[in-house]
């Protein structure tokens, strides 16, 4: 409420958080519209234009404006792709991970002390699992598909949002209007879904918020292990992954998608810098 | 005391036994090796043969118990496709990666207190803005990408440093750093949370007014209280080092465990994988295990709640 008593001026000059909130949207914007805006098919090879380097260097050409790579595919356009599938997955691995942190905190804040221990006993011992070789294993074992991945990421990363969620509920518990709900006869079911589940929203949002880049790593460093998204589908790790062979002579190969990795993570980090300043949900999750 | 180490010891046998259930149940749902051995196709009665000679028909609870056993004497099985002994392939590269993330681990130490502490103790100095600066960068970005970056840079650019293999010390140099630096950033800015928590307590008042020295203070009343919550994170970051480690070794092409796991992925080789997430959830809970007693003996508040 700090803000609303701040000068008006203060609050219209655009600060970090708004213009790298607006970057990341841009980005995402890209992403989306990438069938739209690339100027070339992600998968199309042009073996007459391999390895071409970036516009602004020396033999670099407008057609190809971040260069193209080994077999001749353009970069900027596999970008524009690797962001899509990129935030894609990590969004639908996210949503899976926080429908079941949420379903579990639920059921921990409000199931009773025995389930409430159960659940609790689980989620520390998740915890120490470690996370990257459950995760070579999942996929090992089910194999490189895009809902394999998405599937195994809302697996390991929903521990944080069942505290979360857990820590609210038995906060929210105590309130009046949830007595006053139960007094009247409201069932359990009804007092988590119409009570409590709207007052977790915004806590839950910021925590989303933050753990994005890590997912969208997740992901990254999945496929650039060769392990994650399979070609020939743009895949930013992968991309830097497959280019690391030509770092000596077609550095923009694994340089470009690094940028770009880079520019992502970096607006997170503000962003959730920021938030975590602003409001300190994780303190008390 | 004793009671909260007991429930740590607790929580870490069954951390160990829910890996190991993970474990089995992976390779046993990953099917029979048979069809693998036998790539000619073999008959059912010849598979019901081999089933019973290695026990695969009998219940899983049962298997379940010769798995662990199997396990308790150190029998990890062999790899399906160099038919090397597992766990010799582990000790065969695990120094590489060890020696690795040793020297990350105490170049992060080295250099990420000292440079926690000073930001917080100088907060507007040029020096302490840049440094924490090169933190928030480097807590950002992922290993690989640095991996890459430093190749290019030291390697490619200014042509100074090998960025393959661990031939020589100077081989080191690259992907050490480039393992230690998500680490530096993430020590640092913890300290420096840390100690700025620490200089707002009302005992760092009364230690100034009573006239010790400003080093004075901060050594003995500032830092010291900083350095209790560092070594839980400590502990996070050694978790964080075993993942990192396996991308690093990725980006530098080193001999080291990394190679083997993300081969066995590609190859299927559950045997191999099995005892990379047994050896590392074991690692993972000694650590943290001795985390916990590190804290109870550095803070006696912990020690008298028992």
């Amino acid at each position: 409420m700090a803000e609303l008593s701040a000068p008006t001026a203060r609050r219209l000059r655009p600060d970090l958080l708004t213009l790298s909130a607006a970057g990341l949207l841009t980005i995402i914007a890209l992403g989306l519209l990438a069938p739209l805006i690339a100027p070339h098919d992600p998968n199309a090879t042009n073996l007459l234009a391999r390895s071409q380097p970036p516009v602004w260097m020396e033999g670099g050409t407008w057609p190809h404006a971040l260069g193209t790579d080994n077999i001749g595919r353009d970069l900027l356009s596999r970008c524009l792709y690797g962001i899509r599938t990129s935030f894609g997955i990590a969004t639908l691995g996210l949503i899976f991970s926080a429908v079941l942190g949420v379903a579990l905190g639920l059921l921990s804040g409000l199931g009773g002390a025995w389930v409430d221990r159960i659940v609790m006993t689980v989620t520390d011992v998740f915890i120490t699992l470690p996370n990257l070789l459950l995760l070579l294993c999942g996929i090992a074992l089910l194999g490189t598909d895009i809902w394999v991945l998405v599937l195994m990421i809302g697996l390991i990363r929903w521990e944080a949002y069942a505290r979360l969620v857990r820590g609210q509920v038995l906060a929210l518990r105590a309130e009046g209007y949830v007595e006053a709900s139960r007094a009247l006869g409201g069932s359990t079911t009804r007092i988590a879904l119409r009570h409590i589940l709207p007052n977790l929203a915004s806590p839950l949002i910021v925590i989303l918020t933050l753990s994005f880049p890590g997912v969208l790593l997740m992901e990254a460093g999945l496929s650039f292990l060769g392990v994650g998204v399979q070609p020939p589908t743009a895949s930013l790790g992968r991309m830097i992954g497959d280019g690391r062979d030509y770092l000596i002579n077609a550095w923009w190969i694994s340089g470009m998608p690094s940028l770009v990795i880079v520019t992502i993570t970096l607006l997170f980090q503000i962003i959730g810098d920021a938030l975590r300043d602003r409001i300190d949900v994780l303190a008390d999750g | 005391m004793l009671r909260f180490m007991a429930i740590r010891i607790a929580r870490a046998a069954i951390t160990m036994f829910l890996v190991l259930v993970i474990a089995f149940v992976t390779l046993r749902l990953s099917g029979t090796p048979f069809e693998f051995m036998y790539p000619e196709g073999i008959t059912a009665e010849h598979l019901a043969a081999l089933e019973a000679k290695y026990g695969l028909d009998r219940p899983w609870i049962e298997q379940f118990w010769v798995y662990l056993t199997d396990v308790a004497q150190g029998n990890f099985g062999r790899s399906l496709y160099t038919n090397e002994v597992v766990w010799e392939m582990y000790a065969e590269r695990m120094p590489y990666t060890l020696a690795v993330g040793g020297l990350a681990l105490l170049l992060a130490i080295l250099i990420g207190i000292p440079l926690g502490a000073f930001a917080a103790l100088y907060r507007t100095a040029p020096g302490a803005r840049v440094g924490m600066g090169f933190a928030f960068l480097g807590y950002a970005i992922p290993h690989f990408v640095i991996g890459i970056g430093l190749i290019l840079f030291f390697g490619y650019y200014l042509r100074v440093l090998p960025t393959t293999g661990l031939a020589t010390p100077q081989h080191y140099i690259l992907p050490v750093v480039a393992l230690a630096i998500p680490m530096i950033a993430a020590i640092a800015r913890f300290m420096r949370a840390a100690m700025l928590d620490a200089i707002g307590h009302p005992h760092v008042n009364t230690a100034v007014s009573k006239g010790l020295t400003d080093g004075q203070v901060a050594r003995g009343h500032i830092v010291r209280n900083a350095t209790i919550p560092l070594i839980t994170v400590l502990g996070l970051e050694i978790a964080g080092l075993l993942n990192g480690s396996i991308f690093v070794e990725a980006v530098f092409s080193l001999p080291g465990v990394g190679r083997v796991l993300v081969d066995a992925v590609e190859g299927r080789d559950f045997p191999v994988l099995q005892f990379g997430l047994i050896a590392y959830a074991l690692i993972v809970v000694c650590v943290n295990l001795l985390i916990d007693l590190l804290y109870v003996l550095a803070d006696p508040r912990i020690r008298l709640e028992g």
